[in-house]
């Protein structure tokens, strides 16, 4: 009766479209909350060294002002850092805001006002001075370098780096042809378009927190936890987050200073933390890489050694897979990776969209160029002659592997066969052209933990989903939605998908490009099941003749089932654990980037007028919110290619680049067209609806591709990002 | 941002009287430069006064066939203006190469000459900067400095005027008209902008009791051979890294006049009219753009980090008076140099 045609693996518009342009959807600092107070806070200027002394008299006398908050006054905290991890941190001690009077990093909140309004917060934030005692900082990772050191606890959840196969050392000294460069890469911020924000409501019994996070869950269990929440009930809400790349996936400053004044003053507290804190809550690591390929004279890898060291903080390890890939993308029987870290006195890296692949792959795939160059073959050629069917690392198959329909699609769409090998070959005027391309992969995984998802059938007869995770601009919502419909047969108009929420079936966090396939399956399972509740009931009630799902399923059959049955709550849980096939298959998103630049012979100035972005990402649930999410990806690897740089005073131990005018990312004009293509990939194994995920892939291969292609346009090497005019300008000597 | 008093000035007169006995007071007119310093505490005015009441929005031809142009006309206005889109096309041009289409709606003339600086640690108060705080130190001079001055620096101070609007007004040559207590007075623009020396803390030659009227443009031919162009590190909304403003008249293939103007490389926009002069009299040729480029930038000095702006400069010049020359000038809306 309602079924119409799936509507999964369509482009349906957003579901959260309208309520977002309207202005209607909320983010953590639009709820109204009565009696709220506001906060603001005040940051250290020196990256190390002993806050001495906080005069905070005049601040204190500001007409609204309620309390300064100093590692002196504030509520107590347990003394053992352990308790403040989450579910996504790495090893060591995670930064504590307002614990003692260490200052750890340039930028860290030494002080929080509070104040009965933002403007009065915000104006006596700035009579606070602070004197500090100072020690020699270390914020230059060129010099750190030295020091690198292997991480001694890996950081739970993260796949190791692969061990060594083979014997690489020596199989590249004998290799015919070799080639070794390093390659560095600048540290980037996050920046979402929303600012890390939090409204505390606080109440004796429950304190309800609109916080924007990649976690509602992994928040509420650190308030407990961390901040001595245990006897009150905290609620977690996020339904809209305007973006995170990451910087969601631990509870942030914002929530735990907000929750601190709250608790100390038992009272209702917002803090918004503005725009140039930014760089002070976590970054994509700056990372020093070398790899060294050698081959025989036909391209085929002989040996592959790469080697990396990115930066951390002083307290904690973090760690992201940088070099995991370097051992699965090719064929190749020598192999050996060597990830380290160099501690610096800056707040600790973040995962970043595509953590670690970006900066890993970038070196790979443009020493991949390199060695195309060095034997005088296609690109493109080196990577199908080096194509691996199997993950060699782990020797075992692939769960599905559609890369090299993304080479020959890509290749097509983008003209390949047209491009001539030479750098410096093609040009249109005063400017030169060239042709790149990369290679992309990302882990297609499942999260981690145990995701649930609840779905009722409403009195009127619509369908709620319910799951903790939240959507982060990414579409969740809407591929929710979708997948609800077709498996309860409905149209998505009586499907109604909450999210965002602590208080609604745990799911551990978005993140990792796994909420898809996680989140997905759930739901599928979920409706399954209520599916079967609904004839089974119908049958006892006696309702239904013929049982057909299709005819029990309208609104008016249930609304009687409801009505005979005697309950409004016909529901159904499931959860998905994330067993996946254990050690069987590798399982991997795949992407082949086709760039175009055109770059002014004298002036350096750089245009990437064309990608071609070919992805092998398993089912595509949405064509229109997957492109959206590759396109983004694609604006955002420009940007590490030619842009992003959150640019250090190492004099200062301060990130200078902390405004939208310092820390540039691409603007519309730097934008010129970006194809996306699905290739057909299907993958019964990966997860239970066959979705791989699409967060992370679209950003890995588009800044090496850049790289490459402006090799080809100029003959030169650019192996340091972001490749700048500076760089750039020794262009027609 | 600190508590401030909000005044809406009803004459010029009273804006003047105000600024005389209130040196903590500062003038408000598009606010996009001014709010901005203010929520960064770099500027912490006692008192805002409002002049977008006062009668200083017009565009006027002069009877010597110049053009008078209020000081709170707005950047857009001015560039879509059709006397200036005709006679001073480069100005039009370099307006446009500015900022967003929102900010060059709010911005104004006057405005736009006094914005300040964009050096990054002038905008941050946690670090020390001669230009906002005399005497704390230039961290640039020994930090990050890629986007710094090249020519005309001190020893206090390395900061560029980040102003495109006003290169073009440079090449055209341009003055300024304000008034005081004591009256009105004119300063050209080449004396209106200041070296920092060592009091970088003072921008222009304006006194703090002085308010801007507006403009004045020499009469200007229409069909000129003029190019703005402008390099920066992304292709739209960034401040310059160099740019170049040409105007050239051309007769028989011999250069007649030439004006030149250089943005983003020093504490004003850079002239040197006795550089321009070698160009006068010959032909308009690649090899003489060079020798001229050579010329402008013979005493520029580079930092640490800002070396690669002697060389982007001597070719942004080049570039500039060949679209100049060549009736080609540099479009605004298509990215690619020409
Ligand atoms: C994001 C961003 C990007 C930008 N990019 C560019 C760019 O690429 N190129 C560029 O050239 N500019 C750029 N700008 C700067 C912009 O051009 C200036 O902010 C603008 O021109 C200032 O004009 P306003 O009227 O808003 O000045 P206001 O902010 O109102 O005032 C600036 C100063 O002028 C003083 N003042 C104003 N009127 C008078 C008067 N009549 N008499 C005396 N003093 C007066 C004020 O007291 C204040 O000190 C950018 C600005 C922003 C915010």
């Amino acid at each position: 009766m309602d079924q119409g045609p799936a509507i999964t693996g369509k482009s349906i518009p957003r579901i959260d479209g309208p309520v977002k342009v309207r202005g209607q959807a909320k983010y953590a600092a639009e709820y109204d909350v009565a009696d709220l107070l506001h906060a603001a806070i005040v940051s250290a200027s020196i990256a190390k060294g002993r806050v001495i002394s906080i005069d905070a008299a005049a601040a204190k006398n500001f007409p609204g002002v309620v309390a300064v908050l100093t590692h002196k006054n504030r509520p107590w905290f347990w003394p053992f850092s352990f308790l403040y991890k989450d579910l996504a941190g790495p090893p060591g001690k995670p930064f504590r805001p307002l614990y003692d009077d260490r200052v750890l990093f340039s930028g860290q909140p030494v002080a929080l006002i509070v104040a009965d309004n933002y403007e009065a917060a915000r104006d006596a934030a700035a009579l606070v001075s602070v004197s500090y005692e100072r020690e020699q900082h270390a914020t230059d990772l060129a010099v750190e370098v030295s020091k690198a050191y292997k991480p001694p606890r890996h950081r739970l959840g993260l796949a190791p780096t692969p061990h060594p196969t083979g014997d690489a050392d020596r199989a590249f000294l004998a290799s015919p042809v070799k080639v070794e460069a390093s390659y560095t890469t600048a540290a980037e911020n996050h920046h979402p378009m929303e600012l890390f924000a939090t409204t505390v409501e606080w109440s004796d019994k429950i304190v309800t927190v609109y916080d924007k996070t990649q976690s509602p869950k992994s928040v509420e269990i650190f308030l407990k936890v961390a901040l001595r929440l245990f006897r009150r009930k905290v609620r977690v809400v996020s339904s809209f987050v305007g973006g995170a790349f990451g910087l969601g996936l631990r509870p942030q400053q914002s929530v735990i200073l907000a929750v601190l004044a709250a608790k100390a003053l038992k009272r209702s507290v917002r803090l918004v933390l503005p725009r140039d804190h930014m760089f002070a809550l976590g970054y994509r690591a700056n990372a020093i890489q070398t790899v060294s390929l050698g081959a025989d004279e036909n391209g085929r890898l002989l040996a592959i050694k790469h080697q990396a060291v990115a930066a951390t903080s002083q307290s904690e390890d973090a760690q992201d897979p940088m070099l995991n890939f370097s051992a699965s993308l090719y064929r190749c029987d020598n192999v050996k990776l060597t990830y380290q870290l160099a501690k610096l006195d800056t707040v600790s890296p973040c995962d970043m969209r595509a953590p670690g692949a970006a900066t890993g792959m970038f070196a790979l795939e443009c020493a991949m160029d390199e060695l195309a160059y060095a034997i005088n073959i296609d690109p493109l050629a080196l990577r199908l002659a080096n194509y691996t069917e199997r993950d060699q690392s782990e020797n075992r198959p692939f769960s599905s592997k559609a890369l090299r329909e993304c080479y020959l699609q890509g290749a097509e769409r983008f003209g390949w066969a047209k491009r001539s090998h030479a750098p410096r070959s093609m040009r249109k005027g005063k400017e030169l052209i060239g042709w790149g391309m990369a290679t992309g992969v990302w882990e297609a995984a499942m999260s981690p933990a145990p995701a649930r998802v609840k779905v009722s059938l409403l009195a009127d007869g619509r369908f709620e989903v319910t799951t903790s995770i939240t959507d982060i601009g990414t579409g969740t919502y809407t591929i929710l939605t979708q997948i609800a419909a077709d498996a309860l047969g409905a149209p998505r108009e009586r499907v109604v998908v909450k999210l965002g929420d602590s208080a609604l079936p745990f799911n551990p966090i978005q993140g990792g490009s796994w909420t898809a396939a996680t989140s997905g399956s759930a739901v599928q399972a979920a409706c399954d099941k209520l599916k079967k509740k609904i004839l089974l009931r119908a049958k006892q009630t006696g309702i239904v003749g013929n049982g057909q799902a299709t005819e029990l399923l309208s609104p008016a059959a249930l609304a009687d089932l409801l009505k005979l049955s005697g309950s409004d709550n016909l529901s159904a849980t499931a959860t998905i654990i994330n067993v996946k096939f254990g050690k069987k298959y590798a399982s991997a998103t795949h992407s082949a980037v086709f760039a175009e630049v055109r770059i002014d012979e004298e002036l350096a100035v750089v245009r990437v007028t064309r990608l071609v972005c070919t992805v092998a990402a398993g089912r595509i649930l949405n064509p229109a919110t997957a492109r959206s999410q590759i396109i983004g990806a694609s604006v955002m690897g420009i940007g590490k290619a030619l842009y992003e740089d959150a640019a250090t005073d190492h004099n200062l131990g301060r990130c200078m680049a902390h405004n939208f005018a310092d820390y540039h990312i691409p603007s519309n004009a730097d934008v010129y067209d970006i194809e996306v293509l699905f290739v057909e990939e299907t993958d019964d194994k990966v997860s239970p609806i066959g979705v791989k995920g699409l967060g992370e892939i679209g950003s890995v291969a588009v800044a090496p591709a850049i790289a490459n292609a402006i090799f080809h346009a100029t003959g030169q090497r650019m192996r340091d990002l972001p490749i700048t005019i500076d760089r750039l300008t020794r262009l027609s000597d | 941002m600190r508590r401030f008093e909000y005044l809406r000035a009803a004459s010029i007169d009273q804006a003047i009287e105000r600024l005389s006995f209130d040196p903590g007071a500062k003038l408000l007119a598009g606010g996009t430069n001014l709010v901005d310093l203010m929520k960064y505490d770099v500027a912490c005015p006692t008192t805002i006064i409002d002049i977008n009441d006062l009668p200083l929005g017009d565009i006027k031809e002069t009877s010597d066939g110049g053009l008078r142009i209020g000081a709170l006309v707005t950047n857009s206005d001015l560039a879509f203006h059709p006397v200036i889109e005709n006679r001073y096309p480069l100005l039009a041009s370099a307006i446009l190469a500015g900022a967003s289409a929102q900010l060059r709606n709010a911005a104004t003339v006057a405005g736009n000459l006094l914005q300040r600086t964009r050096c990054s640690y002038f905008y941050d108060v946690m670090t020390p900067c001669n230009k906002r705080t005399p005497g704390s130190g230039c961290p640039a001079r020994n930090g990050l400095n890629r986007n710094h001055a090249i020519l005309g620096a001190s020893q206090d101070c390395v900061a560029t005027h980040p102003s495109d609007m006003c290169v073009a007004l440079a090449a055209i040559g341009t003055m300024i008209v304000v008034q005081g207590p004591n009256g009105a007075r004119s300063i050209s623009l080449a004396d209106f902008h200041r070296l920092p020396g060592d009091t970088p803390e003072q921008d222009t030659t304006l006194r703090n009791n002085e308010i801007i009227l507006g403009i004045e443009l020499p009469p200007a031919p229409e069909f000129q051979r003029y190019s703005y162009l402008k390099i920066r590190d992304r292709l739209s909304y960034a401040f310059a890294l160099v740019s170049a403003a040409a105007l050239l008249t051309i007769d028989d293939g011999v250069i007649s006049t030439a004006h030149v103007a250089l943005g983003g490389v020093a504490h004003k926009p850079w002239r040197d009219t006795a550089a321009e002069v070698v160009l006068v009299g010959r032909p308009a040729s690649r090899g003489n753009f060079h020798q001229f480029a050579s010329m402008l930038l013979s005493r520029s000095e580079a930092l640490s980090q800002n070396g690669f702006k002697i060389e982007l400069a001597r070719r942004t010049v080049v570039r500039a008076l060949e679209q100049a020359a060549s009736r080609t000038p540099q479009s605004q809306s298509d990215k690619r140099v020409h």
